[in-house]
């Protein structure tokens, strides 16, 4: 009979924020203390760095003691105002500043070399393409001038300028060389096999910073007395094969992922090795291997900060040696965030743009 | 459309021998060593004219003499700088390794640490360690070893004014200062009880899975294995009289004296490449656990295996193998990024050989290929290894 029976409690929730919560942060004991415990981590750290990096902080000041005399105690907040002062020294390096206007135009002629290579669907991308192939020339020949330029010593080369050179020519010239020798590694004939195996062990044995060291001492004795190559262009020469040799091991992954029946299938039609590997077994390669190749340039990118060691000043190389400035001397922690946050910026970006271009070729089931 | 008088008339010798695949690769085999060797001659060539014209001889003769400068960290063997070139490449070396062990193995402990923390069903957790991961992966390894090195320098006191932890440890910018276990006598017995504690462990572990394969009786193996593992030693120690005691680092004048000194830069090197490694583990091992399907560990709880018995058996065998090729890479990347040592003046291999005994006799062909030389042995030793260790955890199909 209707109405006799007393009503049963209503369930637990099971949607809304107040379900979420209890799911997600308190589902146990360990979760709660767990949960307990990251609340008084994050209490105890957010609040402190942000009245240290924007209550407390000062932005414009001439050197450090004026930064420290309109706060209430010295060093209580950041002073940023050593970022800001210097903000030319770290993007031009000792460019000299009438020829600013060079490296201007580089950083733009940069983002529309980046474009075509990013938005698959731009209108007219194969002429965009062949601009981003050739950028790195027509930039190489802005900076250092000669043919009715300026020269410009490339020992003045610094700061962010100086990381993108490295990065960007180390990515762009990696990639083709790497595909070589990936292609080599898998040859048959026995004498490039070899060759390229050594080559690509030898570099992924030691670390780059030896072979920096190689570049800045030894590898003048290499060349014919005389040739005498500057420093910028030998660790170009070093950085680009070391990621090479990095960007291989990426590729020839993707390889051999690709069955026998392709190469089969590539032979049975009449195509030559390089017609059947262009239109047949490396755009399956390359696009299974997009994520290794990814991590390879970010690798790479990063790397580019050993240069300090052998005396290039870099962003970080150029903090770094700001830091033994008498006028702005202790702002460590001002000056490594802000290289922090530009590296992490620019790689983060990378990873990302990888993981969406991985989502979109996944033409798979 | 080929005209008949071509089609009459043979190509060339040279082009018909092109055409033909095998002799095509011969060829292209010959041309390639021949401008290998040609190359090779030439660098050699330039080399001896270069060194000739520069005054310099190659030889190893360097290494015998006195380095005549200073390691300030030379915990394995010791060294003055009336010692050669030799001893201190060694002591680089011994510098070197210690730096990678014991990163790998706090890069170890950390990553799976965070690795599971990132699998957690907590949110806030799953959060905060994804949000480190993330920044740590993307920022260069050399700004976090000059950033934790920078802390030590900048945030730690002098050491008369030592942070101190219950006056045994002492923290200051000059390094961390912690009592030294002087050995007595009865030393002895404890190491050997630790040693027969490892072989009874061995025996007892053989023993029980064999009464668990005849019976099906499971004993709690791992529980009792450590209690031996620390008991016995324990009682040793105690019956023999505990022979040991410490020697307290104390302030004499600017500095502390007595105890063991760990050197900041030893620290900063350590800790920076571990943590920084361990967020690539991280990623790892998740990767790896993500990877076993639902099914594994569902199967394992059909047959009635509780959950850490399926984590134990099931689901860390499988998970393992996936791990293992890329875990190894990583220890090599640490072991390669060691060399970073330099940038702090940790005085390792690249610091002390490749460096100083560099700069002060000039030799920089010899040097470098000896450097080159360990860094190429520590990679194969290394990656020999961790195949035989992936070829025992391999799947072995039947």
């Amino acid at each position: 009979m209707p109405g006799t029976h007393p009503d049963m409690p209503p369930p637990v929730k099971t949607t809304g924020p107040v379900a979420w919560v209890r799911q997600n942060l308190f589902s146990s004991p360990l979760n709660t203390v767990l949960t307990l415990l990251s609340i008084w981590f994050l209490w105890s750290i957010i609040p402190p760095f942000l009245d240290w990096a924007f209550v407390n902080s000062i932005w414009t000041a001439g050197n450090r003691q004026e930064c420290w005399d309109q706060m209430a105690s010295p060093a209580l907040g950041a002073c940023w105002a050593f970022i800001e002062n210097r903000f030319s020294l770290f993007t031009y390096g000792f460019y000299p500043g009438h020829l600013h206007w060079r490296v201007n135009v580089s950083f733009i002629l940069l983002v529309f070399a980046l474009i075509p290579l990013l938005y698959e669907k731009l209108p007219y991308r194969k002429y965009g393409l062949i601009y981003s192939a050739v950028f790195p020339f027509i930039t190489g020949w802005l900076l250092v001038g000669g043919y009715g330029l300026e020269s410009v010593d490339t020992d003045k080369f610094g700061g962010i300028m100086l990381t993108l050179i490295l990065g960007v020519t180390g990515i762009s010239f990696s990639l083709p060389i790497g595909i070589m020798l990936a292609l080599g590694r898998q040859s048959n004939m026995p004498v490039l096999r070899i060759l390229c195996v050594l080559f690509i062990e030898f570099i992924r044995g030691v670390p780059l910073i030896t072979l920096l060291f190689v570049a800045s001492t030894m590898l003048n004795y290499f060349l014919p007395p005389g040739t005498v190559f500057d420093l910028l262009t030998r660790v170009l020469i070093i950085v680009t094969l070391f990621a090479s040799a990095y960007m291989a091991e990426v590729i020839r992954g993707g390889l051999q992922a690709i069955t026998k029946g392709q190469h089969e299938a590539g032979d049975s039609l009449g195509l030559t090795y390089w017609q059947a590997n262009r239109l047949i077994i490396l755009p399956q390669a390359l696009k299974i291997s997009i994520p290794g190749i990814v991590n390879t340039f970010i690798g790479l990118y990063k790397d580019t900060t050993l240069v300090l060691i052998i005396g290039m000043l870099d962003l970080l190389g150029l903090g770094d040696a700001s830091l033994a400035d008498a006028q702005w001397a202790g702002l460590a922690n001002e000056i490594y965030i802000f290289v922090a946050l530009f590296f992490f910026l620019t790689c983060f970006g990378m990873s990302r743009y990888s993981i969406y271009l991985e989502k979109k070729l996944h033409t798979g089931h | 459309m080929d005209s008949p008088s071509v089609s009459t008339q043979k190509p060339s010798l040279l082009l018909r021998l092109w055409r033909n695949q095998e002799h095509r690769s011969i060829a292209i085999q010959i041309i390639t060593m021949v401008i290998l060797f040609s190359l090779l001659g030439m660098i050699g060539n330039n080399v001896a004219t270069n060194l000739e014209k520069a005054g310099k001889e190659f030889s190893f003769g360097f290494l015998n003499y006195p380095a005549g400068y200073d390691i300030t960290f030379q915990p394995f063997i010791s060294y003055s700088p009336t010692d050669t070139h030799t001893r201190a490449a060694i002591v680089g070396i011994l510098n070197t390794l210690l730096v990678a062990v014991s990163g790998v193995i706090i890069a170890t402990i950390l990553g799976f640490t965070m690795g599971i923390l990132r699998l957690s069903s907590n949110w806030l957790v799953n959060r905060i360690v994804y949000v480190f991961l993330e920044f740590t992966r993307n920022v260069p390894v050399l700004l976090h070893i000059l950033f934790v090195y920078g802390i030590f320098l900048y945030t730690l006191p002098v050491p008369k004014k030592a942070i101190s932890i219950s006056d045994t440890v002492f923290l200051t910018n000059r390094g961390f200062y912690t009592p030294a276990p002087v050995f007595e006598d009865g030393f002895n017995y404890v190491l050997t009880s630790i040693l027969i504690a490892i072989l009874i462990v061995f025996f007892f572990k053989r023993w029980a899975y064999k009464v668990q394969d005849t019976t099906g009786k499971i004993y709690p193996v791992f529980t009792i294995s450590i209690t031996i593992l620390i008991g016995l030693p324990l009682l040793t120690f105690f019956f023999s009289g505990a022979p040991l005691s410490w020697e307290m680092p104390a302030l004499k004048g600017f500095n502390f004296k007595g105890g063991t000194s760990i050197k900041p830069e030893y620290i900063a090197l350590t800790f920076a490449l571990a943590y920084y490694t361990a967020c690539f583990i991280a990623e790892i091992v998740r990767g790896g656990i993500l990877a076993i399907s639902k099914g594994q560990s569902e199967a394992a709880h059909g047959l009635g295996l509780r959950p850490n018995r399926t984590l134990q058996l099931i689901v860390i065998p499988q998970a393992l193998r996936v791990i293992i090729p890329p875990l190894c890479s990583q220890y090599l990347n640490l072991t390669k990024n060691s060399s970073l040592a330099i940038a702090i003046g940790y005085m390792d291999v690249v610091a002390t050989i490749g460096g100083i005994t560099l700069m002060q006799t000039g030799k920089e062909m010899e040097t470098m290929i000896i450097v080159l030389l360990t860094y190429l042995f520590f990679s194969l030793v290394i990656s020999a290894f961790m195949n035989w260790f992936n070829r025992k955890m391999a799947l072995v199909e039947r």
